[in-house]
């Protein structure tokens, strides 16, 4: 038993490093340019973002719609050290402060407003966000204000895309497989029995929140250090929305959805670039069907994984060998 | 002290623009539990009728005013039977994309046709161009007539509510939709009345912003949308005086940190307020607290 589980893991993990080396070697190669390389980005803090998203929303059951405040605490704060202080060193302590202090707020914000239910809730976090987003604002003198901070020195690539995306993903993976993670499973089902059963709700809404809160500080520093340029406007009320939007298309409560919604989510809006005019009366239409058709989202609470392809190997073997 | 009315009148003006937006909310949560997004750009919609009616059609205010509730209420009952209906037993979130999905929609829609620049009401002339002085506290005639019509609304809405049939089956649908249905009440068209009755009030509200403001633009909805949500929340969700109370109670402290020059921080008033609201007293200033069943 023991020796088939080692089997796996070690498939997973090759797959996962032959997944880096590729497209490590197409930048190399320049077949993944610089205009590719930015939707490479955005594909993968859209999948942390989306991820971390899906822990809070999908898996606990607690609607956020503030995720993007998280975001702006880590893009501000990883953007405010390198800009002091230059370094790749500087660029890891950021991106880790950052996504501390995005965790402490969420405490701070989880604590008191997670007893609510629902869409009491929803509202609550959006209103959060928003208290953030005019913060940063009228803190003229450290933030630069509406005008936002420009002149980030780019410290993101591939490699330290990829860690933390891999990372991000494995961490909330791991922890949904532990009995944290049963546990909050058990919440979203059913509050009341859930603390019947002696679960304390409070802690693992708030530790869920807090987890989805330090991963969003993460995906803020990455935005950061690659784009170059930052301004309180970007992780308004909109942006909140794509990620949930991102959780929600995938379906709630399944990773592999989420990572499939942000990959499809950043193409589409990179295929639209060329009609902007029309870009966001497409993307809402888009919404509007997805919901109208396929509520549960693309899918539902399901995963992908590899022994699904082992699956649909099997299939086609058995195709071919009826033939 | 003339500081301090001054600030009452202009809150009380800014305040009936977020009652009567903030009761379309209410209404709506009231019966099928959803937030409508897309209320805040009926509203918008409702504002950008007026213009069409008053500057290109050259229509006095009162059949612009008619006009805009006509095409606003049509356009509620579109949305709600085209997005909302198909979900009506889908879970909660799914509506709520929907709803945020729609407004989006609605805003880039109008953003595609109108452009995004910002568009001036013509100047109003006659007797909406005066203005009153009490001692030193001044009173234009458009916020009187802001005041008069938002009451009058407010009065013709509780008449219907309280009064008529449709009235009573809406409060008889919001308490219990499957109990009311058994008693032969059709709750598809009383959820159309509704959204109908709210839809008509957003656009009373937007083109009175565009008379008062003088100036809109395709995503004005937006930042109004969330703290007459925020003010339908305070005065209790789904409790129609509650509504009206939080929006005059919301326009009047939001004037006031204004007036004493924390502008840049109005909206995070709001938005605070909201947060401490939903915490001590989550039903709202009117709500009755309600047990939970097991």
């Amino acid at each position: 038993m023991k020796g088939t589980l080692s089997a796996q893991l070690i498939r997973k993990l090759i797959l996962v490093v032959l997944a880096y080396a590729i497209v490590q070697l197409l930048i190399s190669v320049n077949i993944i340019n610089d205009y590719l390389q930015a939707t490479l980005t955005t594909i993968c803090i859209n999948i942390i973002l989306a991820v971390s998203l899906n822990l809070i929303t999908g898996f606990t059951g607690q609607f956020s719609l503030g995720h993007a405040g998280f975001m702006s605490i880590g893009a501000y704060t990883c953007a405010l050290i390198i800009l002091k202080n230059p370094t790749t060193y500087n660029f890891l302590l950021g991106t880790l402060l950052g996504a501390l202090l995005a965790a402490l707020v969420g405490f701070l914000v989880g604590l008191p407003t997670l007893r609510l239910r629902g869409d009491y809730l929803a509202i609550a976090t959006l209103g959060m966000a928003e208290i953030i987003k005019i913060m940063f604002i009228n803190m003229d003198k450290i933030t630069n204000g509406p005008r936002g901070l420009s002149g980030i020195p780019r410290f993101v690539n591939w490699t330290w895309l990829f860690i933390f995306t891999v990372g991000t993903v494995l961490l909330i993976r791991n922890f949904l497989k532990s009995s944290h993670g049963r546990a909050c499973i058990a919440i979203r089902e059913d509050e009341i029995a859930a603390e019947t059963m002696g679960i304390n709700i409070t802690w693992y809404k708030v530790l869920a929140f807090v987890i989805g809160a330090f991963c969003a500080g993460i995906a803020g520093a990455l935005y950061a250090s690659y784009f170059y340029f930052i301004k309180p406007d970007i992780f308004g009320f909109l942006k909140s929305v794509d990620i949930l939007v991102m959780v929600v298309l995938g379906g709630m409560g399944s990773i592999s959805g989420s990572i499939l919604a942000a990959i499809l989510l950043a193409v589409i809006s990179t295929l639209l670039q060329s009609f902007s005019e029309i870009r966001m009366i497409l993307y809402a239409l888009i919404l509007i069907i997805i919901m109208i058709f396929r509520p549960q989202g693309l899918l539902g609470s399901r995963e992908i994984s590899l022994s699904a392809f082992n699956r649909l190997g099997k299939f086609f073997a058995f195709e071919k060998e009826a033939k | 002290m003339e500081q301090l009315l001054q600030q009452i009148v202009n809150g009380i003006s800014l305040g009936s623009i977020y009652a009567l937006i903030a009761l379309g909310y209410t209404m709506v949560y009231g019966i099928i539990k959803l937030i409508n997004f897309a209320h805040c750009d009926i509203y918008m919609i409702g504002a950008y009728v007026g213009y069409v009616c008053m500057a290109k059609l050259g229509l006095g205010f009162f059949p612009s005013l008619l006009a805009s509730m006509l095409v606003c209420t049509l356009l509620g009952v579109a949305i709600e039977k085209i997005a909302y209906k198909p979900l009506r037993n889908a879970t909660r979130i799914a509506a709520l994309i929907t709803a945020i999905g729609v407004s989006l929609f609605l805003e880039y829609t109008t953003m595609f046709f109108a452009t995004a620049n910002v568009r001036t009401y013509p100047p109003m002339t006659g007797f909406m161009a005066k203005t009153f002085k009490m001692g030193n506290v001044v009173i234009s005639a458009q916020q009187i007539l802001i005041a008069i019509i938002t009451i009058i609304l407010m009065v013709l809405l509780q008449l219907i509510v309280k009064k008529t049939r449709i009235g009573k089956a809406m409060r008889a649908v919001s308490l219990d939709k499957d109990a009311a249905e058994l008693m032969g009440i059709n709750a598809d068209s009383t959820i159309s009345f509704t959204f109908a009755l709210g839809s008509a009030l957003a656009g009373a509200a937007g083109i009175l912003v565009g008379v008062y403001y003088n100036s809109i633009n395709p995503l004005m909805g937006v930042l109004p949308g969330l703290k007459a949500f925020v003010a339908a929340v305070f005065g209790g969700i789904g409790i129609i005086p509650g509504a009206m109370l939080g929006g005059y109670l919301i326009g009047i402290i939001e004037t006031f940190v204004a007036g004493f020059g924390y502008s840049m921080y109005r909206d995070a008033v709001v938005f605070a307020i909201l947060i401490l609201i939903l915490i001590l007293r989550p039903a709202g200033l009117l709500g009755k607290n309600t047990g939970e069943k097991v």
